[in-house]
């Protein structure tokens, strides 16, 4: 006997307990995150799994993207408020800390979506040890806004730890560029 | 909450205790990670290196935090609060693995705020006075470098719990030795005031290598390191001249005590409080 999402108390037949887990899934997967709010926490790749036990507990997983990243405490609020204002009783928020999230995890829909709000999206992250490199190194970020591939860094941090701070000498623009980590 | 600003979210209040600046009665950060220690790890030992790594974390950010109002230009301000901002955030968790290995529960708040400078066990280094640009990017080119090298190592860590946090720091790391070393080589072969001020600063750094080397041996990577920037930078390597103590054992210099003071004082003042 378990109360189910839709408040009664009943025994849920197998296929409405995955009925409810897609549900809590769907949910959990709109949250937006707190400081990039065009994004959700799925496009973002934080969300790393959601599922429900058997006695219809909603676990969802999520991953920081960085170890300091204040919004952390906020995501997992932001998901447990989610599930239980969408009517799940009992939410578990776990934090994955291994693999250690990386902005390929980023999907494709996530990477539009911040190019529409004129942030430049991240290219492919190195994989193993990075070696120190101190020569001038070519690499190009096109603009967000205009496309042109005339761009140069001006910061490597920025605002919020995931970004860089970039500026287009066609449009003469700055930009924000989520940078490969 | 608010989806479509951030800022009006922030402004709404919070049923579920989501807090956004740092002070004390914070969400433990390791919340939810399975907390189990692996039958052979030494427990002694994981919290010692834990808190020694976490130390050298937490006493880095604050210095680094000291530039915030004061760097030379506003970029710079932000990428040192940005380091400072990891590293913060590789203490918090760190302290947290301390707390759960160490057989006394405590939270990550015990260890920041209520342990006294004799206590700490950071190398001296990181507690050393800002002193100039210089003097700040040439200490965080040393202590990123050796971080970086050594959380490599910990990256195959038995205690999955460090190994984790050893493995995302490894990223965070990249970016800092990067930013540092950078600088150095810009400084090192700029001007001759910067120039004589990047020989001043690897000078004042020196005598507290030999601590780093201690624990594990990383000493030729990051020795290569250094050799590269300075090489890059027109800069002459640094002697090595040991002083006697050792952060490590917590003897440290008269700088660490007032640096803990400003760092304690609210939550010291408030040791109740939360925000």
């Amino acid at each position: 006997m378990v109360t189910t999402a839709r408040g009664r108390t009943t025994t849920p037949t197998p296929a409405a307990q995955a009925f409810d887990a897609r549900r809590a899934r769907r949910v959990a997967e709109q949250v937006p995150d707190p400081e990039l709010p065009m994004l959700t926490l799925a496009d973002l790749g934080v969300l790393r799994d959601v599922r429900m036990t058997e006695d219809g507990t909603v676990v969802a997983s999520l991953t920081p993207t960085y170890s300091g990243c204040p919004a952390m405490a906020e995501m997992r609020a932001d998901v447990a408020a989610r599930l239980r204002a969408a009517g799940f009783e009992r939410v578990e928020i776990r934090t994955v800390l291994s693999p250690p999230w990386t902005t390929d995890w980023i999907t494709d829909s996530g990477r539009r979506k911040l190019t529409e709000h004129g942030i430049a999206p991240p290219g492919a992250a190195p994989r193993g040890p990075v070696a120190l490199v101190l020569s001038p190194t070519r690499r190009t970020v096109p603009c967000p806004r205009c496309g042109s591939a005339d761009t140069e860094e001006t910061s490597r941090f920025a605002a919020t730890s995931c970004k860089a701070l970039w500026r287009c000498r066609a449009c003469r623009e700055p930009f924000e560029y989520v940078k490969e980590i | 909450m608010s989806d479509e600003h951030v800022y009006l979210s922030l402004a709404e209040g919070h049923e579920d205790d989501a807090r956004w600046a740092y002070g004390t009665g914070f969400e433990d950060p390791l919340h939810g990670v399975d907390t189990t220690v692996p039958e052979g790890v030494d427990t002694g030992q994981l919290a010692a290196e834990c808190v020694a790594l976490a130390d050298d974390a937490l006493v880095s950010a604050q210095r680094l935090a000291e530039w915030t109002t004061r760097a030379p230009e506003l970029e710079e301000e932000v990428a040192l609060a940005n380091i400072g901002l990891d590293l913060l955030g590789q203490a918090r968790l760190l302290y947290s693995r301390v707390g759960q290995v160490d057989g006394t529960g405590r939270g990550e708040d015990a260890y920041a705020y209520f342990r006294d400078a004799d206590d700490f066990r950071n190398v001296r280094l990181a507690e050393l006075p800002g002193g100039d640009f210089a003097f700040s990017i040439v200490r965080l080119l040393v202590l990123s470098s050796w971080r970086l090298a050594h959380f490599e190592r910990l990256a195959d860590h038995p205690d999955p719990v460090l190994a984790a946090i050893a493995a995302k720091g490894v990223k965070e790391l990249t970016y800092h030795r990067q930013y540092a070393a950078e600088w150095a080589v810009r400084l090192g072969d700029g001007t001759e005031e910067s120039h004589r001020r990047m020989r001043r600063a690897l000078e004042q750094v020196a005598p507290y290598f030999g601590e780093l080397f201690t624990a594990c041996d990383v000493r030729d990577e990051v020795a290569a390191v250094l050799r590269q920037v300075t090489e890059a930078a027109g800069l002459p390597m640094p002697v090595y001249r040991p002083l006697p103590g050792a952060g490590r054992s917590g003897e440290h210099t008269e700088h660490l005590a007032p640096l803990l003071t400003e760092l304690q004082s609210v939550a010291r003042a408030l040791p109740e409080a939360t925000w």
